[in-house]
C-alpha cells in the first residue's frame, strides 16, 4: 500500500517536470521576470532607482516601492533566491523532459524500416504514381542508381512481379534535439564553476609598478600567485584625430623574481598566465605625479638614442654641440583658432607635447614643441631629430582580472548548441518505399516518402530521383497517372 | 556612382516597391504584382553594389591607418556592419534577400506588402535617427572577428524573424471571423501603432530640420506630432492615432477578403512564419547569443554580465524557443502561436534600439 502510494507521488512529480507546458510556464516567467531586471538598474546604488522610480509612482512612493522592490530581490534580481529557483525548475524540466522521451525517439531511430504495401504507400504524406514501358529489371536498376546517386543506401525485396526499394537517411538527426539541451545544462554547469572557483576582479597598475594581488572590491585584495608588473601603457590615435585606434600596456609576469613572461595586449587580445587572464579595460591619469621624459635622439644621419628626462632637464645631441633644455608639457596640445594661442584642451593625454629649449653655439636659443603624435616636429634644421616617445610613469592601465575554470565548458557547450541547432533545423529524417510492379514490358511504380521536417525540400528530391531515373529508363518519359 | 548615390536610390526603390505591393493587395493585377517584385529587384542590385562599393571605400579607409594590416584582416575590418547605420542598411539587405527567396520559392507577390514597410520602416529610422553615415574608425573593442561574424548573422537572424512577422500578421488577418476577437483586436493595435510611427517619422523627417535631427534621437522622435511642445499638436495627434487605429480595427477585416483573393492561404503563412522562424532560431542563437558572449569575453573577460543589451536578446530568444516549443512540441497551432511571432519581433526590435533609446547600454556598439 505505502509502496504503491509513494510511487504515485513519484510518479506525478516525474510527471509534472516531464511536461512540456511547465517548461512553457517557465519561459514565459523566465522572460518576464528579466524585463524588470533591464529596466531596474541592477546592483546599483539605492538613491539612482528611487529617482527612476519616482517617475512611474511619484516622489513619495518611490522609497516605499524601492523597499518592496529591493526585498523582492529586484535590485540584484538575475542572483535572487527566486530567479534562480526558476533557473533550477527549468534545468530539471530540461533533464526530466529529456530523459522521459528519450527512449521513445531512440526506438524510432533504431526501428528498423520495413516494405509497404501498396496501399499504405498510399497514404503516405508524399506520394507519387507513374508507368512506364520498360521492362521491370530496368526499371527497377535505373531506381536504385537513382537513389545511389541521391546517397541513398537502399534495402530491397521482391516477390514474382514486384519489387520494393525502402530506404532512409539522416535518421540520427533526431538526436540533435538532445544534443541542444545537453548543451543548456552545460552553460549552466560551466557558469556555476566559473561563479564558484572563479573571480572577476580588477586592477589599476601605474607605469613601472607591480602588484602580487588584483581587487575584487576596493576592500577585497585576491592573491594571483605571482607578480605582475606594468611596463608602460600607451593609446593610439587614429591620424589626425582624437579617436582612439588601439589601447595597449605591456605586462610582466614574475615569479621568485624573475620574469617568465612578457606581452604587449591590446583590448580583445589578452595575457594569460597561470588560469588567470588579464585584460585592457581602462587606462587613466595618476594624480600629482611628475614621469619622465623619454627622447629619441639622433644627430643628422646617425644613430638614434633613447634618454629619460625629467622637467628642467638637459640633453646634448651628439656630436653637434647642440643642446636642449625641457622647460614645458602639456598633455593635450592644441593651437586656438582664432587667437593662435596654445592651449592644452584635455587633462588625459591625448596628444602630448613636449617644450624644448634649444641652444646652438653662436646662434639664439629658441624653443619649439615637439608632439608624440606627428613625429615630423622632431626634425630639427641641419636634419638632426629629436622625437618625444613617451611621458612614461604618470599613466596607469585598468586591468580587467578574472579567473574562469567553468569557461572551456562554455565554449564546448556553444559548439555543441551551434552543430545541434544546425542539424536540428537543417536535416531531416527522410524515408523513401519504392514498389515497382509488372512484368517484361511495362511497370507501374508508386513511390512514398515521409520526413519529420522539411517536407517542400524532400519532395523536391524526390522528384529529382524519379526524373533521373526516369530520363535513363528507356522509353523515356513517364506517363503520370 | 558613389555608394551613397546608390542608397538613396535604393530606398526609394524600396518606398516605391512598398506602395506598389500595396496596390497589388487591391487591385489585384497581376502586371502590378510584377512591377512591384522588378522594383524590389532593382533595389536590391542597387543596394547590393552599393554595400560592395562600401566595404571596398571601408578597407582602404582601414588601410590608410593600419597599411601593416594582411588582405584579410582590412576585409574583415572594412565590413560595413560597425555602426547603426551600416547595420540598418544590412538589416534592409537582409529583409530583402529573404523576402525575395520566399517570394520565388512560394510563387506568391502578397507577402510583400506587409514585408516591405519594414524596410521603409528601418529606412526611414535611419534618416530620422541622423545615425553618421560616415564611415568611422572602429574603436578598439570593436576590432574583433567574433564581433563581426556576430552583427552579420544576428542581423541575418533578425530578417527572418521579421519576414515570419510579416507572415503572421497576415495570418492573424486571414483567420479572424470578428472584430472582437482578442487576438484581431491585438493585431489591430499593434499594426496601428506600426504604421503611425511609420508616419510620424514621415513627418518629423519632412518637418523638423536637419539640425535638429543630427541631435540625440531620444530628444527629437516624434517630436513634430505625438511628443510636440505645442499641446495642440499633441491633442490633434492623440486624437487622430487613435482615431486611426479604430479605424484600422473597424475596416481591416476587410484585408480578410483581399488576401483570400491572392491565393495565400492561412496554412501557407503559418508555415512561412514558421520556416523563417527555423531559420531565424539557429542564427541568432549561434550568432547572436554565443558569438556575442564569445566576443564579451576575449575583449572583457565576461561572457555574460546580465546587461539590458544581452538580457533583451536573452528575452527573444525565450520568446523563440517558446514558439518552437508551443509549436512543435505542445501541439499550438493558429493565432496562438501567430501571436508569439509577433511578440518575438517586437521582442528584436526593442532588443536592437529600444534598449539604446530606452534604456541605458553598457555597449558602446549601436549607439550611433
Ligand atoms: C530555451 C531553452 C530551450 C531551447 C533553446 C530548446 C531547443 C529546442 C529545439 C531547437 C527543439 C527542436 C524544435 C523543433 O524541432 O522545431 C526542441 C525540442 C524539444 N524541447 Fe526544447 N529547448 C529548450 C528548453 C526546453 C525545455 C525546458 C524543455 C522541457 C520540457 C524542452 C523540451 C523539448 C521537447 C520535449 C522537444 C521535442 C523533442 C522531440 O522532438 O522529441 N525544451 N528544443
Amino acid at each position: 500500500m505505502e509502496d504503491k502510494e509513494k510511487k504515485d507521488i513519484f510518479e506525478s512529480i516525474w510527471k509534472f517536470f516531464a511536461s512540456v507546458r511547465l517548461a512553457i510556464v517557465v519561459l514565459i516567467v523566465l522572460a518576464g521576470s528579466s524585463i524588470i531586471g533591464t529596466i531596474v538598474e541592477q546592483k546599483a546604488e539605492p538613491a539612482k532607482n528611487i529617482t527612476l522610480l519616482a517617475k512611474f509612482f511619484g516622489d513619495s512612493a518611490a522609497p516605499t516601492v524601492y523597499n518592496i522592490f529591493a526585498k523582492l530581490g529586484f535590485m540584484d534580481m538575475y542572483g535572487s533566491w527566486w530567479f534562480t529557483t526558476f533557473l533550477a525548475v527549468f534545468s530539471v524540466n530540461l533533464i526530466v523532459c529529456s530523459i522521459d522521451r528519450f527512449p521513445k525517439t531512440w526506438r524510432v531511430i533504431k526501428k528498423p524500416q520495413k516494405p509497404l504495401s501498396d496501399s499504405a504507400i498510399k497514404s503516405m504524406p508524399i506520394r507519387k504514381d507513374l508507368t512506364f514501358r520498360t521492362g521491370l529489371d530496368t526499371a527497377k536498376e535505373q531506381f536504385l542508381k537513382s537513389l545511389k546517386a541521391s546517397r541513398y543506401r537502399v534495402n530491397e525485396s521482391s516477390e514474382e512481379n514486384t519489387v520494393r526499394l525502402y530506404t532512409q537517411k539522416g535518421r540520427y538527426a533526431r538526436l540533435a534535439v538532445y544534443v541542444v539541451h545537453l548543451s543548456i545544462l552545460l552553460i549552466f554547469a560551466g557558469a556555476i564553476i566559473g561563479v564558484r572557483y572563479g573571480f572577476k576582479g580588477y586592477l589599476n597598475l601605474p607605469e613601472g609598478r607591480s602588484s602580487s594581488v588584483a581587487y575584487i572590491s576596493p576592500t577585497e585584495p585576491i592573491e594571483l600567485g605571482f607578480v605582475v608588473k606594468c611596463n608602460w601603457y600607451d593609446t593610439q590615435y587614429y591620424v589626425d584625430s582624437d579617436t582612439p585606434r588601439e589601447f595597449q600596456s605591456e605586462l610582466s609576469i614574475f615569479e621568485n623574481g624573475k620574469e617568465v613572461l612578457k606581452k604587449t595586449i591590446e583590448v580583445n587580445d589578452p595575457l594569460k598566465y597561470k588560469g588567470i587572464t588579464f585584460f585592457q579595460s581602462s587606462y587613466g591619469m595618476m594624480p600629482d605625479t611628475v614621469g619622465y621624459f623619454v627622447l629619441d635622439i639622433a644627430p643628422a644621419g646617425g644613430p638614434e638614442k633613447r634618454v629619460w628626462l625629467r622637467l628642467g632637464d638637459s640633453f646634448e645631441i651628439p656630436g653637434t654641440g647642440i643642446t636642449g633644455m625641457i622647460n614645458d608639457f602639456s598633455t593635450a596640445l592644441t593651437r586656438d583658432r582664432d587667437t593662435g594661442k596654445l592651449n592644452t584642451y584635455s587633462k588625459n593625454m591625448v596628444n602630448p607635447a613636449v617644450a624644448i629649449e634649444f641652444a646652438e653655439p653662436g646662434r639664439d636659443t629658441y624653443t619649439g614643441w615637439i608632439l608624440k603624435r606627428y613625429p615630423d616636429t622632431g626634425f630639427l634644421p641641419g636634419g638632426h631629430s629629436v622625437k618625444f616617445a613617451d611621458y612614461w610613469g604618470v599613466e596607469y592601465t585598468g586591468l580587467q582580472v578574472t579567473k574562469d575554470p567553468g569557461v572551456w565548458l562554455i565554449y564546448l557547450a556553444s559548439t555543441l548548441m551551434g552543430v545541434g541547432l544546425y542539424i536540428c533545423f537543417f536535416i531531416s529524417h527522410k524515408k523513401i518505399w519504392i514498389n515497382i510492379t509488372g512484368n517484361k514490358k511495362s511497370v507501374r511504380v508508386a513511390i512514398g516518402g515521409s520526413t519529420n521536417r522539411n517536407r517542400i525540400n524532400f519532395e523536391k528530391e524526390i522528384d529529382k530521383i524519379i526524373s533521373r531515373a526516369s530520363e535513363s529508363i528507356e522509353g523515356g518519359q513517364p506517363s503520370k497517372k | 556612382m558613389t555608394s551613397s548615390v546608390l542608397f538613396d536610390i535604393s530606398a526609394g526603390a524600396y518606398i516605391a516597391a512598398m506602395i506598389t505591393y500595396v496596390i497589388y493587395l487591391v487591385v489585384r493585377n497581376r502586371t502590378t504584382g510584377i512591377v512591384a517584385t522588378s522594383i524590389t529587384i532593382f533595389g536590391f542590385v542597387c543596394q547590393t553594389a552599393a554595400l560592395a562599393m562600401r566595404w571596398v571605400h571601408s578597407y582602404y579607409f582601414w588601410m590608410a591607418s593600419n597599411p601593416t594590416s594582411g588582405f584579410v584582416e582590412a576585409t574583415l575590418r572594412g565590413a560595413p556592419l560597425r555602426n547603426l547605420y551600416e547595420s540598418l542598411i544590412f538589416f534592409v539587405w537582409s529583409l530583402m534577400l529573404i523576402h525575395l527567396i520566399f517570394e520565388f520559392k512560394y510563387k506568391n507577390r502578397s507577402l510583400g506588402a506587409f514585408v516591405t514597410p519594414l524596410a521603409a520602416l528601418a529606412l526611414l529610422f535611419i534618416d530620422i535617427s541622423g545615425a553618421t553615415k560616415e564611415i568611422q574608425p572602429l574603436i578598439p573593442a570593436l576590432q574583433s572577428n567574433w564581433l563581426l561574424f556576430h552583427v552579420f548573422l544576428s542581423f541575418i537572424g533578425y530578417a527572418a524573424f521579421g519576414v515570419s512577422f510579416g507572415a503572421a500578421t497576415a495570418y492573424i488577418v486571414m483567420v479572424t471571423e470578428s472584430k472582437t476577437e482578442k487576438t484581431y483586436i491585438f493585431w489591430s493595435i499593434i499594426t496601428g501603432i506600426f504604421i503611425l510611427v511609420l508616419v510620424g517619422m514621415g513627418i518629423d523627417f519632412l518637418s523638423l530640420s536637419s539640425a535638429e535631427r543630427a541631435e540625440l534621437f531620444q530628444n527629437h522622435f516624434l517630436k513634430s506630432t505625438i511628443r510636440s511642445s505645442s499641446g495642440g499638436v499633441v491633442a490633434v495627434s492623440s486624437i487622430v492615432s487613435v482615431a486611426f487605429i479604430f479605424l484600422l480595427w473597424h475596416l481591416g477585416i476587410r484585408l480578410k477578403k483581399v488576401l483570400e483573393g491572392l491565393n495565400l492561404t492561412p496554412a501557407m503563412l503559418d508555415e512561412i512564419a514558421y520556416k523563417s522562424i527555423a531559420v531565424g532560431f539557429p542564427l541568432f542563437t549561434i550568432g547572436g547569443l554565443l558569438m556575442g558572449a564569445i566576443w564579451a569575453n576575449s575583449a572583457w573577460g565576461k561572457y555574460w554580465t546580465w546587461d539590458p543589451k544581452e538580457t533583451w536578446s536573452l528575452i527573444t530568444w525565450f520568446v523563440y524557443a517558446l514558439y518552437l516549443h508551443a509549436r512543435f512540441v505542445a501541439g499550438w497551432r493558429g493565432k496562438r502561436v501567430a501571436i508569439l511571432s509577433v511578440v518575438g519581433f517586437i521582442a528584436v526590435i526593442f532588443t536592437y534600439l529600444g534598449v539604446n533609446l530606452v534604456l541605458s547600454g553598457l555597449h558602446a556598439y549601436g549607439s550611433g
